[in-house]
């Protein structure tokens, strides 16, 4: 068993990278996620990897670009306005085809808002942030050891399917720390670069062309249904989520991802003393969504689900296209920066089940 | 059942953050759940720091603390701001060189150590912070104090070791009394 170390968040996600692979990492620097670049500095050089601290997000995430073009493992890191910023170049990979790992320790937004933790780049990470029909596949995690096995696997599935991928989690979780082993992560096959991988022509006579330009509307519909249909295997294969306290019946199920799934589950705890059962679906993939989880207990849920966001609403519009009606899906938030405690969630909770609306 | 939640706080520099470090590198070793929630946000621009760090046997919910069942201050603001966090029957160490009111909470055990005296008797104001520290763990038991002295040599500067280590010790004694 490898051996447990205290890490904070964010420099965990920097070791975690390193032992999955990554050679290079471009960046800059943005609160709360600083400290990814500041490990990263420190130790990609010292190994024979890059580190490179671009003049400016945008540059950095077309450095991610290159890189992922020339076949080798890549990753970048930003919090919620650097994510903005590298928007059209996520686009431009997602639309070339290039695997790479992008995370966002997410801060209040809109603007440059404010350094504290939040929720709110869900619509972005999920629903697009740049242009064009694309999917990024978006991981959750809840704690700085699930930081470090996603970020792992991030890799992997950025291979496989040759598609961007982001770790999304909150400034808590980016700042707070906790003991992480770096194990062994289970191998799965990664198919060869080389059909595309432009690292030279290698005594060949066709040049490997990276690009995401497709000017005739016939190949760009038929580049867009290729995509599509990748896609259509990510959601059947990479689902990830957990159930907590859900068998049998139930009064109200939370929906909650990240950190405030861990808040919610203090929650839980506080309505269990009083009677009153409540489970958890914490959705691991924010895209692909786990709709089968809320499908899979929509029978059983007295009172229907609540989605808990450090945001004013935007996870709750999944749960509702989960539920397709046949429940009532409410909504409980905090914004800017602000945390909920365990007791105010139990709050809302209580009040449902009491029958207020 | 082993369990604390506990919030340092003080002013930026009095070690806050490494108290809370300490502590719960000494809680790993001893095979709790540990985690360790620094302030970064526009309160420690202001001076202040503080850090939520959660020792337990049971898994680790919300890693901010808002029920404390200990909070340890190193100035007034910090009493204000902290002081009805603490749930009932729970503990307030403070150092009452810097905190110069006394607790308003009357279902609290408290703690009052002249942190900077004793620590200036030990060679260094700088380690007020492992004075209270120690009376903490003195008082609480949540890991033996072995175990922080562990986490010092490891993860500490090796030269302030033994500074720290009295420190620790001159704690305890008030936590004893």
């Amino acid at each position: 068993m490898a051996e447990k170390v205290l890490m904070k968040g964010n420099e965990a996600i920097g070791e975690a990278a390193i032992h999955a692979g990554c050679q290079c990492f471009f960046g800059y620097p943005i609160t709360p996620q600083t400290e990814v670049a500041a490990y990263m500095a420190r130790k990609m050089p010292k190994i024979g990897r890059v580190f490179l601290q671009a003049e400016s997000e945008v540059a950095a995430i077309n450095m991610v670009y290159g890189a992922a073009g020339s076949g080798v493992r890549v990753m970048t890191s930003s919090s919620s306005p650097g994510i903005s910023l590298k928007a059209e170049g996520i686009s431009y990979i997602a639309g070339a085809e290039l695997p790479c790992v992008i995370v966002n320790i997410v801060r209040g937004g809109p603007g440059l808002g404010s350094i504290q933790p939040a929720q709110s780049d869900y619509f972005q990470a999920t629903k697009g942030g740049g242009h064009g029909d694309y999917r990024l596949v978006v991981f959750a995690p809840s704690s700085v050891q699930e930081m470090v096995d996603l970020i792992q696997d991030a890799f992997d599935v950025a291979d496989i399917y040759r598609n961007p991928v982001m770790v999304m989690g909150d400034g808590m979780l980016g700042q707070m720390m906790e003991p992480v082993e770096f194990k062994e992560r289970p191998k799965r096959e990664i198919p060869s670069k080389d059909s595309w991988a432009a690292t030279g022509l290698h005594g060949r006579k066709q040049h490997h062309v990276i690009n995401s330009l497709y000017l005739q509307p016939e190949k760009l519909e038929e580049h867009n249904k290729k995509l599509s249909k990748k896609y259509a295997e990510i959601e059947k294969n990479e689902v990830r989520y957990e159930t907590y306290n859900c068998e049998g019946e139930v009064d109200l199920v939370v929906a909650a991802y990240g950190t405030v799934s861990r808040i919610v589950k203090n929650a839980i705890k506080i309505l269990e003393k009083e009677g009153i059962k409540v489970g958890l679906i914490r959705p691991i993939t924010l895209w692909p969504f786990p709709k089968k989880a809320f499908e899979e207990v929509t029978g059983r849920t007295k009172h229907g689900f609540i989605s808990v966001e450090l945001s004013e609403g935007q996870m709750v519009e999944d749960v509702m296209l989960s539920v397709k009606g046949r429940k009532p899906v409410y909504f409980y938030g905090r914004s800017g920066g602000m945390v909920p405690t365990p007791a105010e969630i139990a709050g809302r909770i209580r009040a449902i089940v009491g029958g207020e609306k | 059942m082993a369990h604390q939640e506990i919030i340092f706080a003080g002013f930026g520099g009095q070690g806050i953050l490494s108290m809370g470090k300490f502590l719960a590198y000494a809680g790993m070793d001893e095979n709790l759940n540990v985690s360790w929630l620094p302030s970064y946000g526009p309160e420690m621009r202001g001076g202040t720091a503080n850090c939520s760090v959660i020792l337990t046997n049971e898994d680790i919910g919300s890693p901010l603390v808002t029920d404390a069942t200990t909070v340890v201050v190193m100035n007034r603001p910090s009493l204000d701001k902290f002081e009805h966090a603490i749930v009932p029957g729970g503990l307030l160490i403070m150092d009452s060189d810097l905190v110069n009111r006394e607790s308003e909470r009357k279902d609290i055990d408290v703690i009052k150590i002249p942190a900077q005296t004793v620590a200036e008797e030990v060679g260094s104001k700088k380690i007020a912070n492992m004075v209270l520290l120690g009376a903490f763990v003195e008082k609480t038991g949540i890991v033996p104090m072995k175990a922080l002295l562990k986490a010092l040599k490891e993860h500490g500067k090796e030269q302030f070791y033994e500074l720290n280590k009295r420190a620790l010790e001159r704690g305890a004694e008030y936590a004893r009394k």
